[in-house]
This record gives structure tokens, sequence and C-alpha cells, in this order.
């Protein structure tokens, strides 16, 4: 595997008018890594990939390619491909013209292209559909023709723009760990960007997570499922429970925070914010569903909360008990299926509780909207 | 009679009167270019003839104005196109908010009387001439006072706002995405516009190009300013108007008619074989299909009339060539003179009898026979009035009633009337 051509921003800002839609971003991504942008919608993730592309210089900052300056250097002359979101295949083009059609402005003969055209489309698994039109492939023929034809580019960085968002769930499933596979064979850096915080967490080696043009957290898909830098990432990566109080002591990296319902509780210190949290402040603690479970009698009260059940419904692998919490938000409990009937009855009090390592606390901040 | 009834008679009225306007004034015309009679008539019909192609085929002035109005067209076409293109390219890239100020600006010249724009390109390429220190005689001098030059550029002026619009509509649809995709791709701009934008305006840039054809064939209000010494079609038909005109006009119209009906039909046959090939293409339709008429045909009357009519026109043409008139031609002259024999022969028999009843007269009161003789040819003009008419009908003036006319030859004198 070849160790691929690293990209780096450097407080990157990027204006549009009076609106400023990336700020100050600074992402630095290694050569051969599975990079990926994660946001909600509109949160700048497009931007930055035409900025890396050349479709946009940045207002400010600058954007390295295997450590050279690409300011004034048009999208042609980039070692980019990108994948658009809307895949952008030439709609009046054969899929194998489509595929080698970077060999074709680069002057190769039409023999060489065709050869070319046909091992990529044996990789894609679509050997012998060359000479169709895209319009009579299916949503994932196309999706595969997109990235056959970005790679026979032969670029040093693959630019994936929510390529797999136009698919139904389960090619989407299917796409994903081939996209994976076919990143490790050719070995490149690939850019990758969604709103499916699914996607980003399986695939990629680092993921950066966005908000309103801000990147809040680089770091390893794992890391930011776990050790959440902000509200916002704790409450868009994966599911939540949020818990508001002040904080009422600190001791190493764990704080106990006072709240209104469920009184006293105890957490870790998200590791980004230790040291940024004093007593006193306002602060939010997360506790992801499944780290809950029914508290035996003689629980500690600091890790321990009382709530009312509202509903329960039945997943399959797993029951989900909606309590009553604070400030009209539902308290989620996943329960593992193992043969229980059901959990809890409407209206019953239940306690519940958690280990101190499962629960993070933060600075409070901006939560994602659901 | 039930009211639902009454609307379907109502509109079965309606649409014909609609069509009868429409294709009414087509169809008589077109009838009139197969009439021998010298003047665009249907009735009364006199022989079923093809001599008005001839006369249309041997008309110098039509050739040479069909052949500089294809020069002209082709010209304006190239022109026109190309700025179109260019305008409404431009159109998609100019900032927003100069957008509607531009799209104004480029489509006034349709809004600008013709006879304004020709008036104008005359005055504005002499002056340009002039600054440009183009003095008699020189190069640059005859281009701009040369009558296809001029008329082109007037033409285009306004087509290429026409063109831009068709241009405008297609590009409406293109993705913008993918001449970026192509840049990604590593080709120049040049490339990205070749390869992917121009295949996608082909459809228009052919639609264009028939529009402004055919705007510029029928064009005359700016052409008759700009032509200067040459002609196009438009000119000199308004020229022959002008001085009377004959069916050769007739026929000229018939064969534009018939080009027009079968440029239709190849592009109709065209279309629906291409929809029938991506349908087969994409499975829908199984490749031989049954049944005796032509995709393109079935559940369209419309194109069924037009093969029935496109036949017509070919069994017309294969009689051409056998078919002579002169028979005919003979026989209605023959029938004409036998007609004014007779009336001479009426004529004369009236005057026998005057001339007893004046002699009759005379013999009692020969006072009065002078006076009498002026009121004589007075009456004979009136009675000669219809045979002047049937005269002017004769495809060629008959030397064969002179021995007549030799006799009533003071009637045809206009003065001859005044002097009452
Ligand atoms: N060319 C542009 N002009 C003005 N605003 C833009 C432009 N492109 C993007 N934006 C704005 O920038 C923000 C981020 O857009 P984008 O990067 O496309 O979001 P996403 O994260 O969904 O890909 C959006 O609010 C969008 O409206
Ligand atoms: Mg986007």
């Amino acid at each position: 595997m070849s160790s691929g051509v690293a990209v780096d921003l450097e407080n990157i800002t990027i204006r549009f008018g009076d609106f400023t839609a990336v700020k100050d971003a600074n992402v630095n991504i290694n050569g051969g890594d599975f990079f990926s942008f994660l946001g909600p919608s509109g949160c700048g993730k497009t931007t930055i990939l035409r900025a890396v592309s050349g479709f946009l210089e940045p207002s400010e900052g600058r954007v390295l390619i295997g450590g050279n300056d690409m300011a004034g250097i048009g999208p042609n002359k980039r070692p980019t491909a990108l994948i658009f979101q809307n895949l952008a295949l030439f709609p009046l083009m054969k899929v194998w013209e489509n595929i080698s059609f970077s060999m074709e402005v680069a002057g190769a003969s039409a023999a060489e292209r065709r050869k070319r055209a046909d091992e990529l489309l044996d990789m894609i698994a679509l050997g012998g559909q060359g000479d169709k039109l895209p319009s009579e492939l299916s949503g994932g023929q196309k999706q595969r023709v997109a990235i056959a034809r970005a790679l026979c580019a032969n670029p040093d960085v693959l630019l994936l723009d929510e390529p797999l968002s136009a698919l139904d769930l389960k090619l989407r499933q299917h796409m994903r760990t081939e996209l994976r596979e076919i990143q490790q064979r050719v070995g490149i850096t690939f850019i990758y960007i969604t709103h499916d915080q699914g996607e980003a967490l399986t695939m990629s080696d680092n993921v950066a997570v966005m908000k309103a043009g801000v990147i809040d957290q680089i770091d390893t898909g794992h890391n930011i499922y776990d050790d959440p830098a902000t509200p916002f990432v704790a409450s868009f990566v994966g599911e939540n429970n949020v818990f508001r109080g002040k904080v009422k002591s600190i001791s190493g990296n764990e704080a106990v925070i006072t709240t209104n319902r469920s009184g006293d509780l105890l957490s870790r210190i998200t590791p980004a914010q230790v040291g940024k949290l004093a007593v006193g402040d306002d602060a939010m603690m997360f506790i992801r569903p499944e780290a809950l479970e029914l508290a035996p009698r003689d629980a500690d009260s600091k890790t321990t909360i009382s709530a009312n059940v509202i509903n329960e419904e039945f997943e399959g692998n797993s029951f989900s008990v909606f309590l009553q919490g604070d400030g009209g938000k539902q308290i989620k409990m996943s329960v593992p299926n193992l043969g229980q009937d059901r959990i809890s009855v409407r209206g019953e009090n239940l306690s519940l509780r958690y280990d101190a390592s499962n629960a993070v606390t933060m600075p409070a901040g901006e939560l994602a909207s659901e | 009679m039930s009211s639902a009834n009454l609307i379907r008679v109502a509109l079965g009225a309606y649409l014909l009167i609609f069509f009868s306007y429409l294709l009414g004034p087509l169809v008589v015309m077109s009838l009139t270019a197969f009439n021998s009679s010298s003047f665009p008539t249907v009735s009364p019909w006199a022989c079923f003839s093809f001599e008005w192609f001839d006369v249309l085929f041997n008309d110098k002035h039509i050739r040479d104005g069909i052949y500089y109005s294809i020069v002209i067209g082709i010209g304006t076409v190239i022109l026109s196109v190309s700025m179109g293109l260019a305008a409404s390219i431009v159109l998609t890239q100019v900032w927003p908010k100069l957008r509607s100020t531009y799209y104004t600006m480029i489509i006034a010249p349709i809004l600008i009387p013709g006879v304004v724009l020709g008036i104008s390109t005359l005055v504005f390429w002499d002056r340009a001439g002039a600054l440009l220190g183009a003095t008699d005689g020189s190069f640059l001098h005859g281009l701009f006072h040369n009558g296809i030059f001029l008329t082109i550029l007037g033409q285009s002026s306004f087509i290429a706002s026409y063109a831009m619009l068709v241009f405008v509509a297609r590009l409406q649809r293109f993705d913008t995405g993918l001449t970026e995709a192509a840049l990604d791709l590593g080709a120049t701009h040049t490339q990205a516009f070749r390869k992917i934008l121009l295949p996608f305006m082909r459809p228009a840039i052919a639609s264009a190009s028939v529009l402004a054809f055919l705007a510029s064939f029928e064009n005359y209000n700016t052409t008759t300013f700009t032509i200067i010494d040459y002609k196009t079609l438009t000119t000199v038909l308004a020229q022959k108007v002008r001085l009377g005109i004959n069916p050769s006009i007739s026929s000229l119209a018939f064969i534009i008619i018939v080009l027009t009906i079968f440029a239709a039909l190849a592009f109709e046959a065209a279309n629906r074989n291409k929809e029938r090939k991506l349908a087969v293409q994409q499975g829908k339709v199984s490749a031989n299909k049954s049944g005796v008429l032509p995709g393109f045909m079935t559940g369209n009357p419309a194109a069924i009339l037009l093969v029935l009519l496109a036949f017509v026109v070919i069994v017309l043409v294969g009689t051409a060539q056998k078919y002579s008139p002169e028979a005919c031609k003979v026989q209605v002259r023959e029938a004409k003179q036998i007609e004014i024999q007779q009336r001479i022969k009426e004529l004369r028999e009236a005057r026998r009898i005057k001339d007893e009843a004046r002699a009759a007269e005379e013999a009692e009161q020969p006072a009065q026979a002078p006076a009498n003789a002026p009121q004589n040819s007075g009456a004979f003009g009136n009675v000669f009035a219809p045979g002047n008419l049937s005269e002017e009908e004769a495809p060629k003036p008959d030397p064969a009633p002179s021995s007549g006319t030799g006799a009533f030859g003071n009637v045809f004198d206009p003065n001859n009337l005044n002097s009452e």
C-alpha cells in the first residue's frame, strides 16, 4: 500500500459576501487516510471540499496537498478528483467514455481508454456494461461508475461529497464496505463528506465534526463517540441523554453536577475539557442510552437517576424505555433483549444507574437540533 | 338535440372554420399554381397545367432572389447562432444583479421595428467605414456597402436575440456541475466547453439554426433597406406584386409548402424512430413490432394526412413529365373563339337590325342622321364590355379574333367613351 499524499488545511476561512461558511478550519489529514467531515446539512462541508478541489479559493488560510500550497492552482491542475453529491455523470456519453474522460482530455487513444475503462469496470463489478448510457444504470451502478471515473484520473486525493445519500439503506450499507475496500486497495487519501454519523464512524480513520462552519472535534470515530468535545458533538453523534446542572465539585478529571430533578450526579470530565470547568459553571452531562441500567436497591445516589416511565418500545435486539427527564426532554434507556417479557410498566417510577466512567461532563453549550 | 351534442357540433364547426382559415389560403394558392389562366385564380378554371413552374424556373429574378436568400440565410445562421450562444452563456455567468439589465439589452432588438434596424445598419456601417478611413473603391468601403454583408449583419442583430432565447431555455436545464466535473478530471475550459456543453446544446443549436434560417428567409422589413443592389426572394416578390403577379408565384408557394411538409414528416419520422430505439433499448417494447403502418403514423391522423398529401405531390410531379396541357389549351382557345365569334355574329345581327331601323327612320326624318352616328359606337362599346374581360383571361392574347377586332377596333379606344 502506498503511503498516499497528505492534505493540510491551515486556518481556512471561507466567506460568501457577509456570510461566513467556514471559520478558521485547521485540519491535518495523513496520507492514505480515510478522513470524514461529519456535520448537519448546510454546515459548510461541501464548501471545504470545493476549496480542496480548487473550485473556490479560501478567503483566508492555505490548502496544502502533499505539502504544496495550492493557491492559484485550478481544479484541473490539482491532484484531486471529486465525486459530486449528484455524481455529475456525463449523460450523453457512454459509461466507458465517462470513466475514461480524464484520459480523453489528456489525449489518450480510444483503444487505450477503452482498455483502462474495461479494467475499472471489472473492478467495480460492472464488466460488460461499458456501452450503456448512465441513464440506463441503477443508482448503485451509477455510484460505482462515478468512483471509477474519479479513480481513472489517478488522483492522489479522492474527494467524496455525500456519495451514498441518494441510495436506499441496504445499498448504502453495502457501498460503505465497498468504498472502504476500494480505499484500502488503491491506498490513496480519501476525504469523505457525510451528514450520516453511521457512515463516518464505520469507514473513517479520522472524523472531523462540523457545526455551522466551525470544526468542533477531530478524532477517531471511537474517541468521538466516547469522548465528545462539545455538547454539539455529544448530541449529534449517536444518541445521548443530556442532564443540565451547575458544577458542584471537581476532583481530578471527575466532577459532580447538581441537577434540578435528579440531584447530584457524578461523571468524567470529557478529556478535551479537563481544566476548563470550574465550580459553579453551567455544565451538561451526557449518558448514552446503553450506559443506563436498572439500579439495585443499594446503589450510590451520585450515579442513580429516578424517573417515571412514559413509554416502552420493543426494538428486537433491545428495549427502549422512555422516561420523564429534565426540561421536557425524555431520558432514553436501552436494555438488551435477553428474553425478558418487558422492562417496565407505564407510569412506574424507576431508579436507573450508570458507571461514572460512561458519563461525560462538559461546559454547557449548543445542542444539535433533532 | 341534447346540449352535449350541440356543443360537439359547435366545436366541430369551430374547428372546421379554424382550419379553413389556417389552411384555406394555402390550398387555394396551391391550386392556382396549376391553372393555366394568366392571373392567379381558381375560378374560372382554364386548364390544368405545369407551365407556371416553367415560368418560375425560367425567371432569372426569382432564381437570383432564392440564391441570395439562401446565401444570406446561411450567413445569418452562422452569425446569429454563434452570437446567440455566446450571449446566453454570458447570461449564465454574469453577476446576478446585472442579469435582468443584460437580458433586457440583449432582447431589445426583437422589440425594435425591423425598418429601424435596417436603416440604422445602413447608416452605422457607412459611418464606421468613414471613421476607419475607408475611401471609395477600397475593400472596406466595398464591404460596408455590400448588400449581402449588410443584410446578414442587419438580420443577425435581431435573429441572434431569438437564437439566444432558444439557448437560454436549454441552458436553464444544464447542470453546471457537469462542467465542473470535466474540469476536475483535468479538462481545460475549452475542452469542457467542446465536450460537455456543446453536445448538450446540440438540439438547441439545430432548432435555433432552423429558426434563424426561416426568419432570415422571410425577412423583408430589414432586408429591403440593407440589400441595396442585390435582391432576395422577398424583395423580388414585393417588386413583382407592385408590377402585377402571375401564378408562377403560386407555384413557388406550392413548392415551399411541399418542402415544409416533407421536412416536417422527416423530422417526425426521425423523432419517433429515436424514441422507439430508446424504448427498445430499455426493453419496454419488443424490437420487431407488428403492424403495417410505420411506428410514427399510428394514432396520428395528421401524419397520415401528410403522407397522403405527399403521395399526391409525387403523382403530380410524375405526371408533369408526360402530361401536356396544350390540347386542353387549344380547346379552351377554340371554345373562346367560338364564343367570341358567336358574339360578333350576334352583334352584327343587332347592328343590322338597328341599321335597318335607322334607315327606316332616316327615310322619315333625314335631317337627324348626322347626330346619330356617335351614338352607335357608344352602344357597341357597352355591348362589348364582357368580351373585353374574357379576352384578358385568355392565356395569351390570340390574334384569331382580330378579324372582329379590326371591325370594332375603335371600340377599345378609351377616348371613345369620353367623346360621348
Ligand atoms: N456560492 C455560494 N454563495 C453563497 N452562499 C453559499 C454558497 N455556497 C454555499 N453557501 C452557503 O454556505 C453554507 C454551507 O454550504 P455547504 O458547504 O454546501 O453545506 P453542506 O455542509 O450541506 O455541504 C450554506 O449555508 C450555503 O447556503
Ligand atoms: Mg453538501
